[in-house]
């Protein structure tokens, strides 16, 4: 059966983030602060692999970091590094079923409790965090 | 492997690797970030045993940790006995692939290899 | 699978105000058709109308071969599930006045196979809810002679009675974002399920329960981002239930 048949959402309704609040945010941020995380992890190994080839080679790589873009790119990394881990600890604590509420008789309207307030704090600060470590690194990196 | 231990490996590798990342970060930002990253410095991180076993345990639990999570990304994004195969073979090759390749940096400059 | 006898008894009612929405309906029959089209209609509505009367409606004075199923319209048989302006709702408990829109988009849930413009096929959820074992696990039984009915406390029916409230609509399952790609994943509905029987204090087959959920499109594809309980129109939270019966293989509970 394909996706067409099955009337799969598919990638563009996984990664959908405006019908389901901040929570469906948080979700895609997740994925794709991971999926940039490890594109950077590998490019560093690569990278700090170069002082193999002495300081010549170390320095020339290092020149190619050391740019306005090379900045903003390593600040986006940072960024990145920061959401994904206090978003990480707010989603592992989750998932061993703490702060998701407690079973109890629904009433109408039928909040979910599983989706609070704790849980929501958790998300903003995590952007939060990430915005102001990504400003700090800025900072660091042109203010030299 | 039964998921259920994948994934608790996943989430210990995940907080295992803050820890270390953050004494990581810390130490380039309390040398200062430009001077950290000279190659005298460098080196002499490299060449101090215990930052150096640092570095090699970070890069066994980052590989572990993003080549779970891109396994479980594509795992969910195409289903298909082959093709599941495929994503979580080429996963753990591409895992030991990349620790093999730190690895080499990490001993080689560490032994004074370059 | 539309119910003709019901539309037309609903006929007797016509529906007349001074307001009226454009109602667009998803026509598709995979049979024949490539892709999906829609078809609008001007409905009068008054501030109680359903969106689901308002498909009636046009069932009655428009267009007979619109393809709804639906049965008890007050929320229980979890038939007429369908997206609403872009989120899965019960179109019986959907009020039109509620959507503050003058253009409603009935569209049929996804992450189901569609049987004809807003019928879709309920066999996958019906599998994988039948998976998890939903039903009492134990080696004694209540009706043997000699043997009492299985006494619960008010606190213990407290842990999963929340979860039986299921009505098996699916539109959790529409909502989940693995869903939207993985066609293995167990689901939500699934899961909740899981958690309503291991959580009861008369079920023994919590082992099995979880065995059969760790695999590798199981409960561990679930990444609580909660869209599941978000639309849950029955208040069953299944992204609590699904992070609690995680929490049994984590070890943080026993």
């Amino acid at each position: 059966m394909t996706n067409q048949d099955e009337h799969k959402a598919g990638i563009g309704g996984m990664i959908n983030p405006r019908r389901y609040g901040i929570e469906r945010v948080a979700y895609l941020l997740m994925r794709l602060s991971g999926l940039g995380l490890l594109a950077y992890f590998i490019g560093h190994i690569y990278e700090t692999s170069t002082i193999l080839k002495g300081q010549v080679g170390w320095n020339e790589f290092l020149e190619l970091t050391q740019t306005n873009a090379g900045h903003a790119i390593l600040a986006i990394v940072i960024a990145m590094c920061v959401f994904h881990t206090v978003n990480g600890i707010r989603v592992m604590l989750g998932h061993g079923g703490v702060g998701v509420g407690k079973p109890a008789r629904p009433d109408y309207p039928y909040i979910p409790a599983s989706q609070n307030i704790r849980h929501k704090i958790g998300i903003y600060s995590a952007i939060i965090l990430a915005a102001i470590a990504m400003m700090y690194g800025l900072a660091v990196m042109f203010g030299e | 492997m039964r998921e259920s231990i994948i994934m608790k490996i996943h989430y210990g590798t995940a907080l295992a690797a803050v820890a270390l990342v953050a004494v990581h970060i810390l130490m380039r930002l309390t040398q200062g970030f430009a001077e950290s990253l000279e190659y005298d410095s460098v080196i002499a991180n490299y060449k101090f045993i215990p930052y150096a076993g640092m570095l090699e345990i970070i890069l066994i639990l980052l590989s572990i940790h993003g080549f779970n999570g891109l396994r479980v990304i594509l795992l969910e994004l195409k289903q298909g006995r082959t093709y599941e195969k495929a994503v979580s073979y080429g996963c753990v090759v591409a895992m030991i692939a990349l620790i093999a390749y730190g690895s080499r940096t990490i001993i080689m400059v560490n032994t004074g290899m370059t | 699978m539309a119910q003709t006898s019901l539309a037309e008894e609903n006929a007797s009612i016509p529906l007349s105000s001074s307001q009226s929405i454009t109602l667009r309906i998803a026509r598709y029959n995979p049979e024949h058709d490539s892709a999906k089209k829609f078809m609008e209609f001007n409905v009068p509505y008054e501030k109680w109308t359903t969106v689901l009367e308002a498909i009636l409606e046009v069932k009655k004075h428009f267009d007979h071969s619109v393809a709804v199923r639906y049965s008890c319209r007050q929320a229980t048989c979890g038939s007429c599930g369908m997206i609403i302006n872009g989120k899965p709702r019960l179109a019986c408990f959907t009020k039109i006045s509620e959507l503050n829109s003058n253009v409603i988009t009935v569209e049929p849930m996804n992450n189901f196979p569609i049987i004809r413009d807003l019928a879709v096929k309920f066999e996958r959820l019906f599998d994988t809810h039948h998976k998890v074992k939903p039903y009492l696990i134990r080696d004694d039984t209540e009706i043997t002679t000699n043997t009492k009915e299985f006494l619960q406390s008010p606190e213990e029916l407290e842990q999963y009675i929340q979860f039986s409230n299921c009505i098996k609509c699916g539109l959790c399952n529409s909502a989940c974002p693995t869903m939207a790609t993985d066609s293995s994943f167990v689901g939500p509905q699934a899961l909740a399920q899981a958690y309503r029987y291991v959580a009861d204090s008369r079920d023994k087959g919590k082992d099995d329960r979880l065995k059969i959920i760790d695999d590798s499109h199981g409960i561990w594809r679930c990444h609580f981002a909660g869209s599941c309980s978000q639309v849950c129109p029955k208040g069953v939270d299944p992204a609590m239930g699904i992070q609690l019966l995680r929490g049994y293989m984590l070890g943080f509970r026993s």
